[in-house]
C-alpha cells in the first residue's frame, strides 16, 4: 500500500516538473520566435494610374482639393517600391503557429471617399471593424468568388452608423467596393498565419514567425504572386526581398 | 336631432371648401413650382403642364364646390324625401360628367401629341453632339466619342472599377476605343443640340434634369436616344427618378452647360486624364 502511495506520488511529482518543464519551454520558444523582413520592388515603368472624379460626392471632392486621388492598381513610392504588396507564408507552417488567430481587430476605414487602407491583410477567422469616416452614406460590398468558401455580402452604413465586426473564414484576395461611388477599390487579403503589408518604401514585416523553412508569397493586386524559400533562425530576422515586373 | 345633424353637415361643407381652395393657393400661385426651362424643347411642355394643372384644378374645383354645396343643402333630408340613384334617377347628369371628364382626357392627349412628337418622333440633327450616358448602380458616367466622332465596342467582361474603365472599353485593341474620354460629369456645350445615347448596366434607372425638361428611363437591354439643347450656362443636377435599389437615393451626377471655348478646354482636359 505505502509502496503504491509512493509511485504515486512520484508519478504525480513527475507529471507537474513535466508539465513546469513544457510550459517554460514553450515560454523561450516564443521569445525565440523570429520575424521576415524585406522590400517589394518593380522593376520597370508603373502602369499610367488615372486620377478619379468625385464630383458626385462634394463631401469627399473637398477632402482631396489640390492633390487628386488615382487609382491604386500599382502604387510605386520612392525608387520604385511597391506599396500594398501583402506578404505571407503558404508552406512551413506547423500546429500553433498556423492556427492562433491575432487577437488585433484591423480597422477598414471609409475616409474621403477611399478605403483605408486599400489592402487589408487578415488571418482567417480574424475579426476587423468596418468603419465610415464619412458625411456620406458607403455600402461595403466585398465580392470573393462565387461558389467559393468565402460569401459575398453588401451591407451599407450611413454617416455616423456604428462600426461593425465581420471575419472571413478562408483564405483569398476579396476585392471590395462600393455601389454609391464606383471609383472606391481595395482588397480583404485573407491568408492563413502571420501577414504583412509593404509600406510606401515598400518594406514589409511579418512578426512572430518561429524558427522554421517556409515558402513566402508576395500578392500584389495586378501583377499576382511570387514565392521564395526562406529559412528563419531563432531570434534571427530572416530577410526576403521580392521583386515584380512591371508588364 | 335634426338640428345637429344640420350643424354638423354645414361645418363639413365648409371645411371641404377651405380644404379645396387652400390646395389650390399654392398651385395658382406657382409656390412650388418647376425650375427655369433651359432649354429649346421645354415651352410647349411647360405649357402643356400649365394646361393640364388648369384643367384639372377647375374640374377639381368644381367638383368640391358641387360637393360642399349638395352637403350643405341636403344635410338634413326630410324623412319623406326620395333619394335617386344611378342607374335610373341620375343617369343623365352621369352621363354628361363621363362625356366632361372624357373629351378633357382625349383633349389633353391630342395636344399633349404635339409636344412628345416634337421629342421622341423627330430625330436628332446630323450634326447633333453624341454623347454617351451609362447608367449603373448607383452611378452615372458619360463617354464622348473624341475627335474620330466613333465610339469604341464595349465589352462587359472589360468593366472595371479597379481601373476606373466603367465602359469595358478596349483602349490598347480597338481603334475607335482610343480616343473615347469617359468621364464622371457631364458637360455639353451651350445651344447646341445634344444627341444623349443611353444604356444602362444592370437594372432601370432615369435620367432626370428638371431644368432641362428631361426625364427619360434607362430600360436593360434597350439603347435608348433623346435629343435636347441646352440654352442656359450653369451647373445642374442629375438624378436618378428610377427607383433602382439601396443606393437610388445618393445616385446623382452633374450637368455643366458650358459655353463652346470652355467645352472645348474641358474636353482637353478630361482627354488627358484618361
Amino acid at each position: 500500500m505505502t509502496i503504491r502511495l509512493r509511485i504515486a506520488g512520484l508519478l504525480a511529482a513527475l507529471l507537474s516538473i513535466s508539465v513546469l518543464a513544457l510550459f517554460s519551454a514553450s515560454k523561450v520558444r516564443a521569445a525565440g520566435e523570429g520575424k521576415i523582413t524585406g522590400t517589394i520592388k518593380l522593376d520597370g515603368t508603373p502602369p499610367h494610374q488615372r486620377p478619379i472624379d468625385m464630383s458626385k460626392e462634394p463631401t469627399c471632392q473637398q477632402q482631396h482639393a489640390g492633390h487628386p486621388i488615382t487609382t491604386e492598381n500599382v502604387v510605386v513610392g520612392p525608387n520604385n517600391a511597391i506599396q500594398y504588396a501583402a506578404v505571407y507564408i503558404t508552406e512551413g507552417l506547423a500546429g500553433a503557429a498556423g492556427s492562433t488567430v491575432p487577437s488585433q481587430t484591423p480597422t477598414f476605414d471609409q475616409k474621403g471617399c477611399q478605403y483605408i487602407p486599400h489592402v487589408m491583410a487578415l488571418d482567417v477567422n480574424q475579426h476587423f471593424k468596418v468603419v465610415n469616416s464619412d458625411q456620406t452614406s458607403h455600402n461595403i460590398h466585398p465580392t470573393p468568388k462565387p461558389g467559393g468558401p468565402n460569401h459575398e455580402w453588401n451591407k451599407s452604413q450611413p454617416p455616423g452608423a456604428p462600426p461593425f465586426d465581420v471575419f472571413w473564414t478562408a483564405e483569398e484576395a476579396i476585392p471590395v467596393k462600393c455601389n454609391i461611388h464606383p471609383w472606391m477599390h481595395g482588397y480583404m487579403v485573407v491568408v492563413k498565419g502571420p501577414y504583412g503589408v509593404s509600406d510606401n518604401n515598400g518594406s514589409y514585416t511579418i512578426e512572430n514567425v518561429p524558427p522554421g523553412n517556409y515558402t513566402l508569397t508576395a500578392w500584389q493586386e495586378t501583377y499576382g504572386t511570387q514565392t521564395q524559400k526562406v529559412t528563419v533562425g531563432s531570434g534571427k530576422p530572416a530577410t526576403a526581398d521580392f521583386t515584380f515586373k512591371a508588364k | 336631432m335634426a338640428a345637429k345633424g344640420r350643424t354638423m353637415g354645414r361645418i363639413f361643407a365648409v371645411t371641404i371648401l377651405v380644404i379645396a381652395i387652400g390646395s389650390a393657393i399654392p398651385i395658382l400661385r406657382h409656390t412650388w413650382w418647376m425650375p427655369q426651362d433651359i432649354s429649346t424643347h421645354g415651352a410647349p411642355i411647360d405649357e402643356q403642364m400649365s394646361e393640364t394643372m388648369a384643367e384639372a384644378g377647375i374640374c377639381f374645383l368644381a367638383s368640391q364646390i358641387l360637393l360642399a354645396a349638395f352637403i350643405w343643402k341636403f344635410s338634413n333630408p326630410k324623412p319623406d324625401s326620395k333619394i335617386k340613384t344611378f342607374p335610373g334617377g341620375a343617369s343623365g347628369l352621369v352621363i354628361a360628367a363621363f362625356l366632361l371628364v372624357g373629351t378633357e382626357v382625349l383633349a389633353l392627349g391630342a395636344f399633349g401629341a404635339k409636344a412628345w412628337a416634337k421629342i421622341y418622333f423627330t430625330p436628332a440633327a446630323a450634326n447633333a453632339l453624341p454623347v454617351q450616358a451609362q447608367a449603373g448602380q448607383f452611378a452615372f458616367y458619360f463617354r464622348y466619342p473624341g475627335p474620330d466622332g466613333k465610339f469604341g465596342p464595349i465589352h462587359p467582361d472589360m468593366v472595371s472599377e479597379a481601373n476606373q474603365n466603367f465602359y469595358g472599353i478596349d483602349i490598347n485593341n480597338d481603334q475607335d476605343a482610343k480616343d473615347d474620354i469617359v468621364t464622371a460629369e457631364m458637360a455639353i456645350p451651350v445651344n447646341r443640340e445634344v444627341n444623349l445615347l443611353m444604356h444602362s448596366k444592370d437594372v432601370g434607372h432615369s435620367f432626370f434634369v428638371p431644368e432641362l425638361r428631361v426625364q427619360q428611363d434607362f430600360v436593360p437591354g434597350l439603347d435608348v436616344a433623346i435629343h435636347f439643347t441646352a440654352t442656359k450656362i450653369g451647373r445642374y443636377e442629375i438624378v436618378c427618378t428610377q427607383l433602382c435599389g439601396l443606393g437610388h437615393y445618393n445616385m446623382k451626377a452633374y450637368l455643366s452647360v458650358m459655353s463652346q471655348q470652355d467645352y472645348d478646354d474641358w474636353l482637353k482636359k478630361e482627354a488627358a486624364l484618361q
